[in-house]
């Protein structure tokens, strides 16, 4: 993975920047001794680090509009970030560019029960969200795993999923307003406590757009009622196969359960060592299914999706008597990622989606790669929404394994391309996976993409060397053969 | 006046159209069935591009819960496939022939998405954006192009598909789309509350929509409504009828439609209905059918903060004559059926009542078309937000060949 090279002529202008900044967010909100800026220096992706050009920590949002727009006309580029936990390096910072960090945008503004909504600031965690309106009975529903460590306004900028966006929805779907200040330092509003838009989906594409068409500063989410009853099913199949059509078959019965993970057996063997959780460890797959809403419905469900298993030959069939034993389900997925951690010196997660058919080929063809390089991978799943997470298991001390889990993961996800999915499913592009973009789109498709930066961003400033191997220049992208009517009307039948 | 008609039968040939529209500087008006002609900004386009052609399920597998359809399948096409399997689309696509006039049933996918409607599970699960996963289009350079996956979770690249729902057509051509779909609740109750204020059932559906009982739809019928309400179970009432809606398995909806008669009863008497019958008092609430008459008045939809409605209605009852309406999303989405007449002075009033709600937007949905061209039909953007939508607008179709106007002039 390589970085566009920096602009020196930006790094040697770093005293005047940094005077430009502190002009505007006085006091310790401009960071800029190396041991500081270390704090800065990753995202979740740790295996690339960079300290950043300065860090600027503003606290209001005309602060955010000045720090662009001063940015804009100076031709400074910016990096926004949020918590810094995205996985495919979203936040990575840049030798040329201000890093403003959100942290200190921490406050939630209004809970409103009646309409269903909190709004916040961007640097609120994802559970502060959820603890806010718990005391109702309420809570936020896309869960990210990193729900205690990742900001509300990065999992915006990354359309975060998790667990339950299987029945209520990604980021996107549970987002109902934004303000967000614009590349020029515009502050605009998008959305607000009532649905939809009157016109272009602004707010629908500035979500997922890893932080690359402006800083958000204020957001207005949905929040629902817990609830009244949750309980899970924990299965154990002898092949992946018979775990995959066990999938197939419960929403194939109509049933959308509130979560619905799987998990191999190198995950469930480091999952088991390191919590507990009393997974069984002779079978191939385990499924966790939840069900929740009223009693009734939950008992009704339970009782299918045990025989939905048991006709697809799981081996083991636990249904959890109450919330303690549900949690104690959930214990060893949750913490399957530091798990395979324990095991392993690095591990590098990656974030497909296949449709679900494609399981058992996928899985098979992993295990042949993993032989063939030499690395060991275990899998988490989101079963119910075809999401797959590889850990690659590797160790960056040994000469070429960071390039080899590399290879690998790419080989994975270009195979998730080929059976008919994608490169991400919520982690994000990044760095990570900029250069498998024309492995999932063409040049017209990206093209396409393209113009949307443009329109926002003409200058490419904002969050620069993400997502895209190469940005096009706008004005080539503007361009426009018209030869004043020379092509002749198509051959297609008319009225 | 549309003078020209062309019918392609293929993506290819949608480029070689839009190619010779962008050569001959001759803009085209996209539509389906144009079952929605008469939604949107008024212009006048001398070539149609008339997609219905490109009609037919490429791919649908049920347990995958996504289905790929030609941009001009027939929505009902779409909804018979979907029902053989015991699926539907969530969001509850409405049938606005009735209110815009047109044969009933006539609707393309690409024309629903297009114009990203909703009907009342919205407030559950979403409009047409939420379960639009991908296309292919052809963009207004002449290329073929596609844009998202045929999976349910994907956030590769920027999601250009929320931009091109709900663009009317004014950005690329849909030729091609694969939405997400989900099994269809095997049974359905519908909880009436009879009698109650505008106001009052605005706190009904709130207290509805915050219990924990999955609650799909919460719409308000003032008595004026209700009384024109096809359905029966509703205009028998000869009051006002607040609809609570819950679906799923057979013992929950009973157990919740129960819970929710206990827990609303203080808005007034609550009644229990079953499938059939809630199944058409929804759909006279998706279709907006208790407003369609009298047919020449225009009719607008408002969506604001569900808690607003009502402060909404009052504030044009106490200005302008007679106000009909019909409430759905749990207050949030507005119904409004006004008096012919000065539309330009009503617009003012309507935009001036929702920003005093606190924000949101309105859109004239009904008028002749000449009030159409000159009212603007969807609710102006602030200055910053409308240069944006241009600057997409310029960066999307730069001659101004698709659509144009539909959306707002220079759009
Ligand atoms: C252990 C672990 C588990 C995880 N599990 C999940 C999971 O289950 N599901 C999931 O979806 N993700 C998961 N993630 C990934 C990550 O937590 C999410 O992507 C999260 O949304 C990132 O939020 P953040 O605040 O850390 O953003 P950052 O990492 O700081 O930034 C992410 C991107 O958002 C942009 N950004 C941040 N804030 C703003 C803003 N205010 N305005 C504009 N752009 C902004 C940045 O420029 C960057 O492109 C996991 C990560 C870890 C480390």
């Amino acid at each position: 993975m390589k970085m566009p090279a920096p602009d020196q002529g930006t790094i040697a202008r770093r005293s005047e920047i940094v005077e430009a900044l502190r002009r505007i967010v006085p006091g310790e909100g401009v960071i800029v001794d190396e041991d500081e800026l270390q704090a800065y220096e990753c995202d979740g992706l740790t295996a690339y680090k960079q300290l950043p050009l300065v860090v600027v920590l503003p606290e209001t949002t005309e602060q955010v509009s000045r720090v662009m727009r001063w940015c804009h006309e100076n031709n400074v580029k910016i990096v926004p970030r949020g918590a810094g936990t995205s996985l495919s390096g979203g936040s990575f910072p840049l030798a040329d560019a201000v890093t403003i960090g959100l942290g200190k945008f921490n406050k939630i503004l209004d809970v409103d029960f009646d309409n269903r909504t909190v709004v916040a600031q961007p640097g609120v965690t994802n559970l502060a969200i959820t603890s806010a309106v718990a005391h109702e009975g309420f809570y936020y529903a896309p869960d990210p795993s990193s729900q205690i460590a990742c900001s509300i306004g990065g999992n915006v900028a990354e359309n975060a999923g998790g667990v339950h966006c299987l029945k209520y929805g990604l980021t996107t779907n549970n987002l109902l307003g934004l303000e967000m200040v614009l590349p020029d330092g515009e502050v605009v509003r998008l959305g607000g406590k009532h649905l939809d838009s009157g016109g272009y989906d602004l707010m629908g594409i500035v979500t997922g757009s890893e932080g690359m068409l402006g800083v958000i500063t204020e957001l207005t989410v949905r929040i629902l009622k817990s609830p009244e009853t949750a309980k899970a099913v924990l299965m154990g199949f002898p092949s992946n196969e018979q775990a995959g059509d066990c999938v197939a078959d419960i929403i194939g019965n109509g049933i959308i359960p509130a979560g619905l993970e799987m998990m191999d057996k190198p995950a469930i063997r480091a999952a088991e060592d390191f919590v507990h959780a009393n997974y069984p460890l002779d079978v191939e797959a385990l499924l966790i299914c939840e069900l929740d809403g009223p009693a009734a419905e939950v008992e009704h469900l339970i009782e299918r999706v045990e025989q939905i298993a048991k006709d697809n030959g799981a081996t083991e069939l636990r249904i959890s008597r109450d919330d303690a034993e549900r949690a104690t389900f959930w214990a060893g997925r949750k913490a399957a990622f530091p798990a395979v951690g324990r095991i392993s010196p690095d591990y590098l997660c990656m974030d497909g989606t296949i449709p679900r058919k494609a399981l058992p080929e996928v899985l098979r063809r992993m295990r042949e790669m993993s032989d063939k390089y030499g690395l060991r991978v275990a899998n988490v799943f989101h079963a119910g929404d075809g999401n797959l997470h590889p850990l690659i298991l590797f160790d960056a001390n040994q000469p070429d394994e960071l390039e080899k889990a590399e290879a690998f993961g790419a080989d994975i996800l270009t195979m998730c391309v080929e059976v008919g999915g994608v490169l991400t499913g919520e982690h994000g592009v990044g760095i990570e996976k900029r250069d498998l973009m024309p492995v999932m789109f063409g040049e017209d498709d990206i093209k396409q993409q393209q113009r949307i930066k443009c329109a926002f961003d003409p200058d490419h400033l904002v969050n620069p060397g993400k997502v895209y191997p190469t940005l096009h220049r706008c004005a080539e992208l503007g361009k426009l053969h018209v030869t004043g009517g020379r092509l002749p009307f198509p051959d297609i039948p008319r009225f | 006046m549309t003078t020209d008609i062309v019918t392609p039968e293929n993506a290819d040939q949608v480029r070689d159209m839009v190619a010779w529209a962008v050569d001959s500087q001759a803009p085209l008006n996209v539509q389906g069935h144009g079952s929605k002609a008469g939604l949107g900004r008024a212009v006048n386009i001398g070539t149609t591009l008339d997609l219905s052609r490109l009609s037919g399920i490429t791919e649908y597998s049920a347990p995958e819960l996504v289905l790929t359809a030609q941009a001009g399948t027939p929505m009902t096409d779409i909804h018979a496939a979907l029902a053989d399997a015991g699926q539907h689309l969530a969001f509850e696509p409405p049938d606005l022939t009735g209110l815009l006039g047109g044969d009933p049933g006539r609707g393309t996918l690409g024309g629903l998405v297009a114009t990203n409607l909703a009907g009342p599970r919205r407030v559950q699960v979403g409009a047409a954006r939420d379960h639009f996963l991908g296309c292919q289009a052809v963009g207004a350079r002449g290329e073929i192009f596609k844009a998202g996956g045929k999976v349910v979770k994907n956030v590769t690249g920027f999601d250009l598909c929320k931009l091109l729902a709900g663009s009317y057509g004014t950005l690329a051509v849909m030729t091609e789309l694969t939405l997400k779909v989900l099994p269809a609740p095997e049974d359905t109750r519908t909880v009436l509350v009879l009698g109650a204020s505008d106001a009052d059932a605005a706190r009904c559906m709130s207290r509805a929509l915050t219990s924990s009982h999955e609650v799909s739809g919460a719409a308000h019928m003032p008595a004026a409504a209700a009384s024109a309400c096809e359905a029966e179970a509703v205009s028998s009432r000869g009051t006002s009828v607040t609809l609570i809606r819950v679906e799923g398995p057979g013992p929950s909806v009973e157990y919740r439609a129960k819970a929710l008669c206990r827990e609303l009863a203080d808005f007034g008497e609550t009644v229990e209905v079953g499938s059939g019958e809630s199944r058409l008092a929804w759909a006279a609430v998706r279709d907006v059918q208790p407003l369609t008459e009298p047919l020449d008045r225009p009719v607008w939809r408002v969506s604001v903060a569900p808690t607003e409605g009502p402060g909404v209605v009052d504030a044009l009852r106490r200005q302008s004559g007679s106000v009909d309406c019909l409430y759905d999303w749990g207050g949030g989405l507005v119904w409004l059926s006004l008096e012919n007449g000065d539309v330009a002075g009503q617009a003012e009033r309507v935009r001036n009542a929702v920003a005093h709600a606190g924000g949101g937007h309105a859109t004239l949905v009904r008028a002749a078309a000449d009030v159409r061209a000159a009212v603007p039909v969807f609710h102006p953007q602030p200055e910053p937000l409308a240069a944006l939508s241009r600057r997409l607008k310029d960066n999307f179709d730069p001659a101004r060949v698709l659509n144009p106007g539909r959306m707002a002039e220079g759009l």
